[in-house]
């Protein structure tokens, strides 16, 4: 959909780029060096590697938690509302953090009440995000009444509150039994794929990286930096027939190799 | 430490019916030894005329349960706003934290009972007992109240800074709730070690003072080698302290029963 005499350069810009990104904590770790990364809008992109590799720290840096000892980070594509303090990222940690003193509803609006969003502006918008990962009827529950699954459902929602360009997800099903992970793999998909958010997933499962991903990021750990990319060129949507397919074999053991190097490499 | 007995059945009954059993034994095994033995009421007065004391003296006793509550009352009231208040101050600055905890550990390891009749010597009776029953709950409050500050999960606090939360929303919306079942564990020790603290400066006044307090009506008793009157005033403090700790688990459950685990019965 070019406009005439407009130029369109085969990549679009950045939803975000990260340039020889290095990340060294206090306490004398060096968690990444060297780490370039460009994000497109409308990607699902996992960073896949082993524990300690810094995936969880890259994730940080371009939510802005943290920031880099080298390298610069740029948030593009959603113009002046992108970057790190700005409402264009939801981020969904690897517990569901949710606050167990206040009610479903209130902990997916706390975005928007922080924001101070009024409530009229606010309930039918997280009414949507509840609806959207199903949980309508526990909208007043509280955390505790509610299963893993669910938890990481209602984090899920919270994240898409504000309808963010760039949702950013550490680990986020790594907790869970398989069956519930497979199941919010799904919806995962299915609310990435209609809401077309633009996706950076931090995982150390290749089996779930290749199943989500339109892009696997291998990284090498001490330091963190990329070692590989495997496209992943299945055709969405994906369903569980894709779990057992050749062709997901087949991209499991191209990522299981690039990562079996990639750990070589730093041992 | 929570409110017992919220299960039904069998267990529910026993909870409250054995109390009661032992309180009947108790009282009829020192109503017999009395009698028996033929004590005087000097020596130990039967719970027969304990009560009539009660009775009779309902008026004086009463009054001076009123000045002791409210002391009381007053001396939690203040220690628990100024230690939450200190906890919060202690939670914002490092360095106060640094530079005052130490002072606040040797409050409470000093024994009151020996502050006590030094603060008679500077405060007014009644000053001096109201800095007694906060100086002991005024501690616990504290400790616990910064223990539940610092324990604040993490990656709720990223959450909020993620979303641009001003400082006052963090402790407002995130802090404070989440270090209210510690708070409340505070609370509630106060709340009887309070009671304490009066009794305890009352007590140091006593006879010299002109304190109408309950503790100083069991040290006048004393004077006065009025036992009974002595068991009477006893058993009101009992029962004050009973009905505080109760009043405060009460509230405790009340504030965390839909979300804290410890306020949470499970069935088995």
């Amino acid at each position: 959909m070019a406009l005439p005499g407009f130029s369109v350069s085969l990549r679009p810009p950045a939803s975000v780029a990260l340039r020889d990104v290095a990340k060294t904590f206090a306490n004398g770790v060096q968690a990444l060096d060297g780490l370039d990364l460009d994000v497109r809008p409308g990607e699902f992109v996992s960073l896949l590697g082993p524990s300690g590799c810094g995936k969880s720290t890259a994730l940080r840096l371009i939510a802005g938690l943290s920031e880099p000892s080298r390298g610069s980070i740029a948030w593009g594509a959603g113009g002046a509302s992108a970057g790190p303090r700005g409402r264009d990222i939801g981020f969904v940690f690897q517990e569901p953090t949710l606050m167990p003193w206040t009610t479903v509803a209130r902990n997916v609006a706390l975005p928007l009440t922080l924001h101070h969003v009024s409530a009229e502006v606010a309930a039918p918008r997280v009414g949507a995000a509840i609806e959207r990962v199903g949980l309508t009827a526990f909208r007043d529950a509280y955390p505790r009444e509610l299963s893993g699954g669910m938890k990481m459902r209602v984090s899920i929602a919270r994240a898409l509150v504000t309808d963010p360009s760039l949702l950013l997800m550490d680990e986020p099903f790594a907790a869970l039994d398989e069956i519930t992970r497979f199941k919010l793999n799904n919806d995962l998909l299915e609310l990435w794929r209609t809401l077309r958010k633009t996706v950076v997933f931090v995982t150390h499962s290749v089996f779930e990286s290749v199943y989500l991903s339109s892009r696997i990021v291998v990284m090498t750990p001490r330091p963190g930096r990329v070692f590989k990319e495997v496209t992943i060129d299945a055709p969405y949507p994906r369903q569980e027939s894709f779990r057992t397919s050749a062709e997901y074999a087949g991209y499991c053991r191209l990522a299981s190799e690039a990562l079996t190097h990639a750990m070589a490499v730093a041992a | 430490m929570s409110v017992p007995g919220r299960a039904f059945g069998p267990e529910r009954i026993l909870r409250i019916a054995l109390p009661l059993v032992a309180l009947v034994l108790g009282v009829t095994a020192w109503h017999l030894v009395v009698k028996i033995y033929a004590l005087p009421p000097v020596k130990l007065p039967g719970p027969g005329l304990v009560w009539d004391t009660l009775i009779d003296d309902r008026q004086l006793l009463l009054e001076s349960l009123g000045v002791t509550l409210l002391t009381t009352f007053e001396g939690f009231l203040l220690a628990t706003v100024g230690a939450i208040a200190l906890a919060i101050l202690f939670n914002v600055s490092r360095l106060v934290e640094y530079t005052l905890y130490p002072y606040a550990v040797i409050l409470q390891v000093t024994p009151v009972l020996a502050i006590a009749p030094l603060l008679l010597i500077y405060l007014p009776q009644q000053g001096a007992v109201l800095a007694c029953a906060w100086i002991v709950a005024f501690f616990p409050v504290l400790a616990n109240t910064t223990l539940g500050l610092n324990s604040v999960d993490h990656n709720l606090v990223d959450l909020y800074r993620l979303y641009g939360a001003s400082p006052g929303q963090i402790l407002f919306r995130l802090k404070l709730p989440s270090a209210l079942p510690n708070m409340l564990t505070g609370i509630r020790i106060a709340g009887g070690l309070s009671l304490v603290g009066a009794v305890v400066a009352e007590l140091a006044a006593g006879s010299g003072g002109a304190g109408s307090g309950l503790a100083y009506r069991i040290a006048e008793s004393q004077y006065r080698l009025n036992i009974p009157r002595m068991f009477a005033a006893l058993f009101l403090l009992s029962v004050a302290g009973v009905v505080i700790f109760f009043a405060l688990s009460g509230l405790s459950y009340l504030l965390l029963r839909r979300w804290h685990e410890s306020a949470v019965t499970r069935e088995a």
